[in-house]
């Protein structure tokens, strides 16, 4: 899967989790630029994409990751992409 | 199960009117578990509202005066303290001090269950700890008072003890669950760090299942009776094909399987809940293992109704219905046979038809952890009640060969007794506010506490009846709470009997025992309401035809001086 495909599933996501189908979500977008995106709804956020995925996010990736594009790296390394 | 993430979807959809208030308190992060809560009542209609404190707030909303928990007014509230958490606190500990670990969480707890009772009236459904595999010596561990191995254990045996002498803690049983799953999915490390989660997603629907089971319970949704099939259900093999030498019960092949099936189903008999057959057999064959085959477990004795023909199962299953006089959404029914299963759930949606596991290894630990039993209180005369229902068809058969209904309620010989609740009795007055659903004028739940408020409570008048005949001791079956009112005015918070006793002149003999009373008491004028459920629509005129006047709408009264006794075949006991 490619990182376009990838980003394609996350936005579908966000927008689930979110509860919102006005967000759109890029490499650059932080938790701050989401109304929806607090606390509760990264964690939400997080575990749907790891669910959706099959993949588990190491503790770094859930609490370091400071935009969109760096989770998306991640699930992009779980995969066994780049 | 369902996911979490369809919890979480469900969760969106607001709750019913007359909603349960559940409020979450953790010493750990518990916004998902109220999502999960939330989301779970939804799916299964239970309507509730939740309250999830902050994390680590469970001191201060419980001890605060004014706080967030007490202004939300809770009928409920979750007590969860996670074991991760107070693994942290242990360790933090003076090692020589770790040994009055168990002891200190215990005392916590209780002065917790102390002020929550003081200030509200809710009940507390106490979550169990789970368990770390600390292995600081290794398996010695285990028999090391200054290790978190022994202290948890011990902790959960001291918490058993303790729930068991509060009538108003209701355990949510963690441990259960995370021995079922596995510790590896039932916790999730990242997300505990990350999170302060102590349960994973995976097994989040699953404890909300608990939490929401108890409160199920509470409001009476009780299941009261296992409709069973016989054939590669109760035992190996076609009894009608195979014959009594050749069905695998005990030794003979499968047969253990089967046996320790019967032995769960006797132990749920021996604690209150019916078991009915319901099976496509001649009746003579069907009954011949329950006779005479030396390995079975189940006898005659233990089955409350037999129905053994070639009719249609979803008939057969009314019958058992109609005989035991219990709702429908009370009974589970066993088949092996998908076909069966299916027809019975179209053609009685509400009964519950658990898809059971091809293997029938595996049938019995599917039954247990779908948790059909869930129970408010312990089930009181239990062990007699089969006994009862058999009774009952001896009256049934006498019933039929009197001319008139007075000649054969007088033939039964009869006799009541009337009486202020009396504390032996507490939990059985309980245990019938929650079970009893037809013949409940205004449906209030009570638990053991309550009854034992309520007796305490000078302004309240109670009554427990009991009735006995030549057949048999019919044991407490009806009640009767009272409450002052007014000047002389007496209002019937509740009335409510149990539907065994239907049609004998128990009701007449319980207004009689009531407006005896109240005249003793000095009341003028008595009360009662009619609360319509979907249900008690037998007893909607029950107030019109005793003589009382109606004052609006479902209410009724009565002035006690005008009251004229009704006729009864009734007697009283002479003491």
């Amino acid at each position: 899967m490619d990182r376009k495909e990838i980003m394609a599933k996350v936005n579908e996501i966000a927008r689930d989790v979110f509860d919102n189908n006005a967000v759109t979500l890029t490499d650059a977008t932080t938790a701050a630029d989401v109304e929806e995106w607090d606390s509760l709804t990264h964690l939400l956020f997080t575990n749907e994409i790891e669910d959706e995925f099959g993949i588990t996010f190491t503790l770094s990736e859930v609490t370091k990751s400071k935009n969109v594009g760096e989770l998306v790296d991640a699930i992009s390394r779980h995969l066994g992409g780049n | 199960m369902y996911s979490f993430k369809e919890l979480r979807r469900a969760a969106r959809e607001p709750a019913g009117p007359g909603a349960r208030k559940i409020a979450l308190l953790g010493n750990c992060a518990t916004q998902f578990l109220a999502v999960a809560v939330r989301g779970y009542a939804s799916l299964e209609k239970i309507p509730v509202t939740v309250f999830d404190a902050d994390y680590d707030q469970i001191e201060a909303q419980v001890l605060g005066e004014d706080s967030e928990l007490y202004r939300f007014g809770p009928d409920s509230v979750v007590l969860w303290l996670a074991t991760e958490k107070l693994y942290e606190e242990f360790l933090d500990m003076a090692p020589d001090a770790r040994a009055g670990f168990a002891q200190g969480v215990m005392d916590r707890l209780e002065a917790l269950w102390d002020a929550l009772g003081c200030r509200c009236g809710a009940k507390i459904l106490q979550c169990n700890f789970t368990e770390i595999p600390d292995r600081v010596l290794g398996n010695y561990s285990a028999k090391t008072p200054g290790t978190f191995t022994y202290q948890i254990r011990k902790l959960n045996f001291l918490l058993q003890e303790g729930m068991a002498e509060r009538e108003n803690v209701f355990p949510v049983d963690l441990l259960a669950l995370e021995t079922e799953l596995g510790r590896e999915s039932f916790y999730d490390a990242p997300l505990y760090y990350s999170a302060r989660m102590t349960v994973s997603t995976a097994a989040l629907p699953y404890v909300a299942k608990a939490v929401c089971d108890v409160e199920a319970a509470l409001t009476g949704r009780i299941k009261k009776c296992v409709v069973v099939d016989l054939d590669n259900t109760l035992w190996g093999g076609v009894i009608g094909d195979d014959g009594m030498d050749n069905i695998e019960i005990g030794e003979l092949g499968r047969g253990r399987v089967f046996s320790d099936l019967q032995r769960w189903l006797r132990q749920l008999r021996q604690n209150g809940v019916l078991l009915a057959v319901c099976s496509k057999n001649d009746e003579e064959t069907a009954k011949r293992p329950f006779e005479s085959h030396p390995e079975m477990v189940l006898r005659l004795d233990d089955i409350a109704v037999f129905v053994a023909n070639w009719e249609d199962k979803a008939g057969n299953i009314r019958l058992i219905q109609q005989t035991l006089n219990i709702g429908m959404d009370s009974i589970v029914f066993l088949d092996d046979n998908p076909f069966e299963r299916e027809l019975v759930r179209k053609l009685i949606p509400e009964i519950q038809v658990p898809e059971l596991p091809e293997d029938p290894a595996l049938v019995l630990s599917f039954l247990q952890g779908e948790n059909y039993f869930e129970t408010a209180g312990r089930l009181g005369v239990s062990g007699d009640r089969t006994k009862l229902y058999q009774a009952e068809f001896q009256r049934v058969k006498l019933q039929a060969s009197y001319r008139s209904v007075d000649e054969y309620l007088e033939s039964l010989e009869m006799v009541g007794t009337a009486r202020p609740f009396e504390p032996a009795k507490f939990s059985r007055i309980a245990e019938l506010s929650m079970r009893s659903n037809q013949f409940n004028l205004r449906t209030v739940r009570y638990t053991q506490a309550d009854i034992r408020q309520i007796r305490e409570d000078p302004g309240c008048l109670t009554l427990q009846l009991e009735l006995r005949d030549r057949f048999g001791d019919h044991g407490l079956v009806g009640v009767v709470v009272g409450r002052e009112t007014g000047p002389g005015e007496l209002f019937v918070e509740s009335w409510f009997m149990s539907c065994r006793v239907l049609k004998r002149g128990m009701e007449e003999f319980t207004v009689n025992k009531l407006m005896e009373a109240a005249r003793g008491r000095g009341f003028k004028r008595v009360v009662g309401e009619y609360i319509p459920t979907p249900k008690n629509a037998m007893v909607r005129d029950i107030y019109k035809s005793m003589g009382f006047s109606p004052i609006g709408e479902n209410r009724y009264a009565m002035e006690v001086d005008r009251y004229l006794e009704k006729k009864t075949f009734i007697k009283e006991c002479a003491e």
